[in-house]
């Protein structure tokens, strides 16, 4: 068999053994559907008046509720960094994982299954999230192709925070070390235009707020699903994508095949 | 089968591995035994490719372990302390998984399956996660996982630490029929009796080394420690006894002979018969059989000084 019909073929197997962990031990799922559904509802109903104020209305497609949803979609696929980290960690700290390592299977195998358990999992929590918005009065556009194109980015940027937490999960060790990791990465959401535009803010937060990766990810959605301008962004959001999707992509390949033993002369426990 | 030369391995400062050369034949029972922090774990991660030596070859199945390290995972099935169960799935499913693993197709892989488990008795359990399983039920589904690949080599690394007598011995059971059928397997333990009971050939590990090989014999013979102590009435008791049993160590103030044993009853009982029948009273017997202790002193100069971390290394494994 040639190595690249292995790789899937053993993808494949390691992603059933994710769904199924998934199944089976769905705290992890749950509550990545519930916390940004309460930021949701928090953001929409207790600070929306004050903060939709700030913002002038209009001019950010309509009202506080169409500014505030495409950022939880993203958020919400940034609080999939942190579960992705603690499945992985728990995952690596199981011992099985040392009995992959001795077995004649691809090696990419192991996190490839973990990235696409991922990201069904947080596809299907965003589809979700999704639901509870519109619920809440989210009135998005109808036009198919921005949809299309909207869920495509949402994919993309999956696929980066993924990785991440992939990489998160193996750097940090132990669960608290890996949730530290993913929760400090996902402040980059509050210093983003989330909750308010840039507009608002002191000098050079306002230029870190306009370039780091959530906010293009963010202005690129709302301009697919809203009709405001898209600029620079969509731009700056798929290099980001990439980029992010790079590092923690050959990151986690780089510490995964790397004698971990080696530092730790206790078995993987 | 199992073939290294000059192996090392250090993790930091520490020195694991001090150039081990090691030869274990195809379809025997090799046994490295040595107490924790000998570098038996390390041997086996070394050999099964987990992690990379420092220096020295070995090759497993026919392949180099550091050039071929796939063609060797393919030959090879490990159980013990580093390795594990996933304990989400069921037992079959962890099964299964393995069978997916190996590229089985679906139908192969069930058979494969229900074969290992009514094989390793748990066929009841096939449905249950492995955290309701007792601690022999996990080490067998963990040995059964290791095996649905049909290897041709397998490494056991303690694989009875932990388990209460029973266990230990349907394990050992399960080890003799592994062998019988066929597979080279390595095993290490830190029980005398264990590598006695089940090797062809016993290695002894101490910091690193390895400072004695041979058969089980060969090496109970250069152990003093397994003897019958006998203590007569009088001087003339053990002069008779001296005559009839040979010189052993003796103390005339004591009256006590000391008469080398394999600890089994029945050489307890010939050398009774032997006495009774020369009509010679003991006062007394002790049977001494050898214990790990006594093979390191003998052996190394040296008591075991690592058995006070045994418990901790045991909930490890168990985990």
């Amino acid at each position: 068999m040639s190595s690249l019909s292995s790789t899937v073929q053993d993808s494949v197997t390691m992603l059933r053994r994710d769904v199924k962990h998934s199944i089976r031990f769905p705290m992890m799922t749950i509550s990545g559907l519930a916390v940004p559904i309460i930021m949701l509802a928090l953001f929409n109903y207790v600070f929306g008046g004050a903060l939709g104020a700030v913002l002038g209305g209009v001019a950010h497609g309509g009202s506080y509720t169409n500014y505030l949803a495409p950022a939880i979609l993203v958020i919400t696929v940034g609080s999939g960094c942190a579960s992705t980290a603690i499945s992985v960690v728990m995952d690596m700290n199981a011992g099985i994982i040392a009995r992959f390592r001795t077995m004649a299977i691809s090696r990419a195998s192991v996190l490839n299954g973990q990235v696409l358990g991922s990201l069904i999992r947080t596809m299907l929590t965003i589809g979700l999230v999704l639901g509870v918005a519109l619920l809440m009065g989210f009135r998005p556009t109808t036009d198919p192709v921005a949809w299309l194109a909207a869920l495509g980015l949402i994919a993309l940027f999956t696929l980066a925070i993924t990785w991440m937490g992939v990489m998160f999960g193996l750097v940090g060790k132990s669960p608290a070390g890996a949730n530290s990791l993913a929760q400090l990465f996902l402040l980059l959401a509050f210093t983003s235009t989330a909750f308010v535009s840039t507009a608002s803010m002191a000098g050079w937060v306002r230029y870190f707020a306009q370039y780091q990766p959530f906010t293009p990810v963010m202005e690129t959605l709302r301009g697919l699903l809203l009709g405001t301008p898209i600029g620079n962004n969509a731009m700056l959001a798929v290099a980001w994508c990439l980029g992010l999707t790079l590092v923690g992509y050959l990151g986690a390949r780089a510490i995964y095949n790397r004698n971990t033993i080696a530092s730790n002369p206790t078995p993987l426990l | 089968m199992i073939e290294t030369r000059g192996l090392r391995k250090s993790f930091g400062d520490h020195v694991v591995l001090d150039g081990i050369d090691m030869d274990v034949a195809e379809g025997t029972i090799f046994a490295l035994l040595g107490p924790n922090g000998a570098g038996k774990t390390t041997m086996v991660q070394v050999l099964s490719t987990l992690i990379d030596a420092d220096g020295g070859e070995a090759r497993v199945a026919g392949h180099d372990v550091f050039k071929e390290p796939d063609a060797v995972r393919a030959a090879i099935g490990v159980t013990g302390q580093f390795s594990a169960v996933d304990n989400i799935l069921t037992g079959e499913e962890n099964l299964l998984l393995m069978a997916d693993l190996h590229h089985l197709s679906r139908r192969a892989g069930r058979k494969r399956a229900a074969e290992l488990l009514e094989r390793f008795e748990l066929s009841d359990a096939a449905r249950k996660t492995p955290t309701t399983y007792s601690g022999g039920m996990r080490r067998r589904l963990d040995l059964a996982m290791g095996l649905v690949g049909a290897p041709r080599v397998i490494f056991l690394d303690e694989p009875t630490t932990g388990l209460d007598p029973r266990s230990r011995r349907t394990m050992w059971q399960i080890i003799r029929d592994l062998v019988a059928g066929g597979v080279t397997i390595l095993l290490t333990t830190q029980y005398l009796d264990e590598a006695d009971q089940l090797a062809n050939r016993i290695a002894l590990l101490d910091r690193g080394k390895l400072v004695a090989e041979g058969t089980p014999d060969e090496l109970k013979r250069r152990i003093p420690g397994g003897h019958i102590s006998l203590r007569f009435a009088d001087a003339s008791g053990l002069e008779a006894a001296t005559r009839i049993l040979g010189e052993g160590p003796r103390d005339d103030n004591e009256l006590t002979l000391q008469v080398p044993t394999d600890g089994s009853v029945r050489a307890l009982k010939e050398t009774l018969d032997r006495l009774e029948r020369a009509a010679i009273a003991v006062d007394d017997v002790a049977v001494h059989t050898a214990d790990l202790d006594d093979v390191f002193f003998a052996l190394t100069g040296h008591h075991d000084t690592h058995n006070n971390t045994h418990l901790n290394t045991q909930e490890g494994a168990v985990r």
